[in-house]
């Protein structure tokens, strides 16, 4: 079932275009996660749908009705702001049921659901107790019981979390999760975080520049991101990037990259002209080394040891090195001469415009899918 | 004693006698006028900076003055409705302000603050005129009314700035909340003022406790006048006697309330005025 749904949604502030045609469709239950650089429009689209910035073109639905220019408070929404905004000098009971109180609910039912709203969140003993009286974990619990002590059907988070220290943020992170199981309401979330995003989101909608990039479930997006933007966005170390040139178009690809030399790869590139100008595109873990002989292969030019795994830097006369995420027991060392093994499968090709090619599947099988690209002396 | 340690020394008496020079210059009127209130009118020429066998016959004399009491009935009355009204049309023209982004607000502003530096003289022909034809003339309400104008500048300038320095989020919570903008003026944001409420409406009070021009201007009877005039008038036995004792008993009763609320509110003052200027 169909919750929300934006139409078109354009948002102007001065003659700048915050939101261009966002369109979105986020059912009952889902938790959605908004997410991309700083001024990408992620905060401002959560405001919109809050009704807390007014819309400029387009619908929102909530349940099928259009709610552009409705209160706030006849959305059904609830919000989690970044900085928790509790009243500081109301305790906390009085912060999760100030809105109630507004909403002229009998003393009885509220004190009820106060203490439900409070047990869920384990909020139980500190409901005496004052905003500042409080550490940032049971502030920001306090924020979420305000949201949802009106028990909306929809509840928005503003980079909740990014106010927390590391360690508690793990912490919330996973509090936040089990609440939406337990609740089952329809959330949507907004975080630059893309480590948030990935543990949280049913979906994450990926936004650039006022335009969504790409809606989809983190998987889809992290193996199969439609553009080079979301596949550069998400992955920690990011997914290496090689110029290449497309010699042949057709439903293989025949490329012609500076590192790895000729290769044939299954993607479509039909409606390319031979001789465009393509990226290729590899995460760290999906590339494997393999010792080279002496004076053949690529340089190791730096190490980077984190303990779990190691990120391994070559140089490839492109602008920036690549990077590999290798076993820390493979004991790579800087000026050691390597030879790459990628994963055909793995590999990505965007256009010159950003845009990914189309994979053409039945390809792939008839390739050798480890089949070991070696690299050309630098 | 090494040099540095003489410097030092020297430094820090030099501190200390200036600010001995300064609180004498401060406070010895103040204490020249209490001495003076406590000595019976034959004494008053005599030179003495100690009060001896304390005389509170000036005090008695004051107090059994219906005037006297009248005034300071109608001081209390008028400046209490300064403040209130002073403080309700400046937290909401604060809110306006402070809180809502229109067109025209620094406009707005720079008019408040260039209104607050008209001299009270400029404007006190015009105020006459504008009060006899409202016709309160010789009543209490002429004064509040006066006042009022005065001290609107700047406690609206300074409930301002408190206003803007409010998290936004908070006033954006309550509006999740289904607050209206009266609700989460007074229920959210008027709990977090309460400093600067109080720095104002002190600041107003005395403004308006102090005031004589207007006071003198607008009112005519004894009924209505208020301390600052009440006192100027006390008169002595013939044209020629100035009763300086009675003059000063009526001076201190009047500004020990006021230096009692200052000191209470100190604290509250000073970080009332400097947190306008400062983040955190």
């Amino acid at each position: 079932m169909i919750k929300l749904k934006l139409d078109n949604v354009n948002k102007q502030l001065g003659g700048a275009r915050i939101l261009r045609d966002v369109s979105l469709e986020i059912a009952a239950g889902e938790f959605v996660v908004f997410v991309g650089p700083s001024g990408c429009g992620k905060s401002t689209l959560l405001r919109l749908i809050a009704g807390l910035d007014s819309i400029c073109g387009g619908d929102l639905l909530i349940d099928g009705r259009r709610v552009n220019d409705l209160e706030p408070r006849e959305r059904g929404v609830g919000m989690v702001f970044q900085s928790y905004a509790l009243y500081p000098h109301m305790s906390v009971y009085d912060n999760i049921s100030f809105g109630l109180k507004l909403a002229k609910t009998d003393k009885i039912s509220l004190r009820e659901r106060v203490l439900k709203t409070a047990q869920i969140l384990q909020l139980d003993k500190l409901l005496q107790r004052k905003p500042k009286e409080l550490s940032g974990g049971q502030r920001q619990r306090v924020a979420m019981g305000r949201a949802m002590a009106r028990e909306p059907d929809i509840l928005l988070f503003d980079e909740p979390l990014s106010n927390l220290d590391a360690s508690l943020r793990v912490q919330m992170r996973n509090e936040i999760a089990r609440l939406h199981d337990r609740l089952g309401s329809t959330m949507i979330y907004v975080t630059h975080d893309q480590v948030e995003a990935m543990t949280l989101a049913d979906k994450i909608v990926v936004l650039n520049g006022g335009r969504v990039e790409q809606v989809g479930s983190p998987r889809e997006l992290y193996e199969r991101p439609a553009s080079r933007f979301v596949a550069g966005f998400l992955g920690s170390p990011k997914m290496n990037f090689l110029t290449a040139r497309l010699h042949a178009p057709g439903e293989t690809s025949l490329v012609d990259t500076p590192v790895l030399g000729m290769t044939s790869l299954p993607f479509d590139s039909s409606n390319l002209a031979a001789g465009a100008l393509l990226t290729m595109g590899v995460r760290p873990e999906h590339i494997s080394l393999k010792v080279a002989e002496a004076a053949a292969g690529i340089v190791v030019t730096g190490v980077e040891y984190l303990g779990s795994e190691t990120y391994v830097h070559l140089e490839t006369g492109q602008d920036e090195p690549l990077i590999c995420r290798c076993e820390v027991s493979a004991g790579w060392q800087a000026g050691d001469r390597v030879e790459l093994q990628l994963d055909i499968d793995k590999l990505h090709l965007f256009d010159d415009d950003g845009a990914a090619l189309k994979r053409t599947p039945h390809i792939i099988e008839n390739l050798r899918s480890d089949v070991s690209l070696h690299a050309v002396r630098v | 004693m090494s040099l540095r340690q003489l410097k030092k020394t020297l430094l820090r008496f030099g501190f200390w006698c200036l600010i001995g020079v300064l609180l004498l210059y401060a406070v010895f009127p103040f204490y020249y006028a209490i001495v003076t209130s406590l000595k019976p009118s034959s004494a008053l020429f005599e030179v003495s900076y100690w009060i001896h066998n304390p005389d509170f016959s000036n005090y008695a004399t004051v107090l059994h003055q219906a005037s006297f009491l009248r005034a300071i009935a109608n001081s209390l009355i008028v400046s209490l409705c300064v403040v209130t009204l002073a403080l309700f049309l400046s937290v909401t023209a604060a809110y306006a302000l402070g809180r809502v982004k229109f067109r025209g607000r620094g406009t707005v502003l720079m008019m408040v603050l260039g209104v607050s530096m008209f001299p009270q003289v400029a404007v006190l022909s015009g105020l006459f005129e504008v009060i006899r034809a409202l016709g309160l003339y010789n009543t209490s309400w002429a004064l509040i009314l006066s006042y009022t104008i005065f001290t609107l500048p700047f406690t609206v300038w300074v409930l301002t700035t408190f206003m803007g320095q409010l998290p936004h989020e908070l006033e954006e919570a309550a509006i999740m909340d289904g607050a209206s903008p009266w609700v989460t003026l007074t229920r959210v944001l008027l709990p977090l003022l309460w400093p600067a409420l109080v720095t104002t409406g002190l600041l107003a009070f005395i403004a308006a406790w102090n005031e004589f021009l207007f006071a003198l201007t607008f009112t005519l009877t004894d009924a209505q006048r208020t301390v600052p005039v009440a006192i100027a008038l006390i008169s002595g036995g013939s044209p020629h006697e100035l009763p300086w004792g009675l003059l000063m008993a009526a001076s201190v009763l009047v500004t020990v309330p006021l230096v009692i609320l200052v000191l209470i509110f100190q604290r509250r003052i000073v970080s009332g005025l400097t947190a306008g200027a400062l983040k955190g």
